[in-house]
């Protein structure tokens, strides 16, 4: 007998949402795969198909509140639909093994299988349909769309079967960028603490409390640009390469605290400069990164903008330091 | 906003051969960006640009009339593989 879940996320089921969002304990968000029930399925009810990740699982369950169906969880070692796809896990030989081992056609009297279709990079549905009988049928992108795809008889409109990538999607990816990228802030931000004490006659740590906090005023400047701001005006910043965009939405927030600094005597020419440099240079490299959460990005298009992009945040970045370790002499 | 915003022009490395086509309807239904459509019986490759090589169209085509070098648009992937 296949084990039956509930529709319902109970409070525990939340607080593992928010804990994988934030990327905390992420290798422990799998559950076993094989065959389980919602509701009272029967030989005619639907077959889903999920990854063995936790947030996959529970978007498909809370999503098909009052229908009885089988879901088919596949071994992806914990990660989601599209990420497993894209590497093979979530893939053709996975589910034929899977159809084989729950003994599907003694499950349920028709031949289908519902695959959500961001695994589509994975499976091969003439592959599974060859050797196993069944016929694979995709559905929508989002899990919350199963209950119309399934009331209109197996069929998507357009607008499910497209990626989307909202405001909202993009938002509930800053975390993770946050999370990703907080341990290199704090190692930076320390030795930019620190080192902003240096000066011609030694070090003073006095003047590392001083000074030290525009440092980190600039660096949480292009924290902010890189992990919350860019991701959320993705489609309004200029350009097409992420890294132009990180550039342009870096160099607009460094344009309006570095000439006040200035203006106010806290930073020195040179050091003013310096952070027109890096600021942007850290944004763009931040938001290039992005790429790796967006789906709508190619590897081929990341590539070439990498390369035009990487010299520049070099040497942008580079030279920057440069700079700023000068103003620290003179 | 409908979709993604778009990504850089001219680099995807699909191809399509018409010729081999069956008109099954596979790509039209799995690309994630319809960039396939159907027209009188055959598939069309319309906004090419849109394609983020994810590799869908390519592996569910019962008659490998596509073909895309499939891959994972990620930058910092990209950088682990330069770094060895
Ligand atoms: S590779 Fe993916 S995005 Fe590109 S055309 Fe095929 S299915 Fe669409
Ligand atoms: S999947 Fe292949 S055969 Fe089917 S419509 Fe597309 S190109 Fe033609």
């Amino acid at each position: 007998m296949a084990p039956v879940v509930s529709t319902r996320l109970s409070a525990s089921d939340h607080y593992t949402a928010w804990k994988a969002r934030w990327g905390i304990n992420r290798m422990g968000f799998s559950i076993a795969p094989g065959l389980y029930a919602i509701g009272a399925p029967t030989p005619a009810s639907p077959v889903l198909v999920s990854a063995n990740y936790i947030l996959s699982f529970d978007a498909l369950r809370s999503s098909c509140v009052g229908i009885d169906a089988w879901i088919l969880v596949l071994d992806t070692k914990g990660v989601n639909v599209w990420c497993a796809a894209g590497k093979g896990a979530f893939g053709t030989e996975e589910l034929i093994t899977r159809i084989c081992e729950a003994k599907l056609d003694q499950v349920v009297a028709h031949h289908k299988v519902i695959v959500p279709q961001l695994g589509a990079p994975g499976v091969a549905a003439h592959i599974v349909r060859r050797r196993t009988g069944f016929s694979v049928v995709y559905g929508p992108v989002r899990s919350r769309d199963i209950p119309v795809f399934l009331s209109k008889n197996m069929h998507a409109d357009p607008h499910m079967r497209r990626v989307h990538f909202t405001l909202y999607d993009r938002l509930a990816l800053v975390p993770m960028e946050i999370t990703g990228a907080m341990s290199y802030f704090l190692l930076v931000a320390a030795l930019f603490f620190i080192l902003s004490g240096v000066h011609v006659w030694g070090y003073s740590a006095q003047m590392a409390l001083v000074k030290g906090k525009y440092q980190l005023l600039m660096l949480a400047n292009a924290f902010v640009c890189g992990a919350i701001l860019g991701p959320l005006l993705l489609p309004f910043l200029p350009g097409r390469a992420l890294s132009l965009k990180g550039f342009v939405l870096g160099l607009a927030s460094a344009a309006g605290p570095v000439p006040y600094l200035y203006r106010a005597g806290l930073f020195g020419a040179v050091e003013s400069v310096a952070w027109i440099l890096m600021v942007p240079a850290a944004s763009s490299f931040m938001l290039m990164n992005f790429t790796g959460a967006t789906p709508y990005t190619s590897l081929s298009g990341v590539k070439k903008e990498m390369k035009y992009a990487l010299p520049v945040q070099i040497g942008c970045a580079g030279a920057g330091v440069l700079l700023w370790l000068a103003a620290r002499c003179i | 906003m409908a979709g993604c915003p778009m990504y850089l022009k001219n680099v995807t490395t699909l191809t399509y051969d018409r010729e081999r086509c069956s008109g099954c309807g596979m790509c039209a239904t799995v690309c994630p960006h319809g960039v396939f459509s159907i027209q009188e019986k055959r598939a069309v490759a319309g906004e090419r640009d849109a394609c983020m090589e994810c590799g869908a169209c390519m592996v569910n085509c019962p008659e490998s009339a596509i073909f895309v070098k499939a891959g994972v648009g990620c930058a910092a992937a990209v950088i682990t593989v330069m770094l060895g």
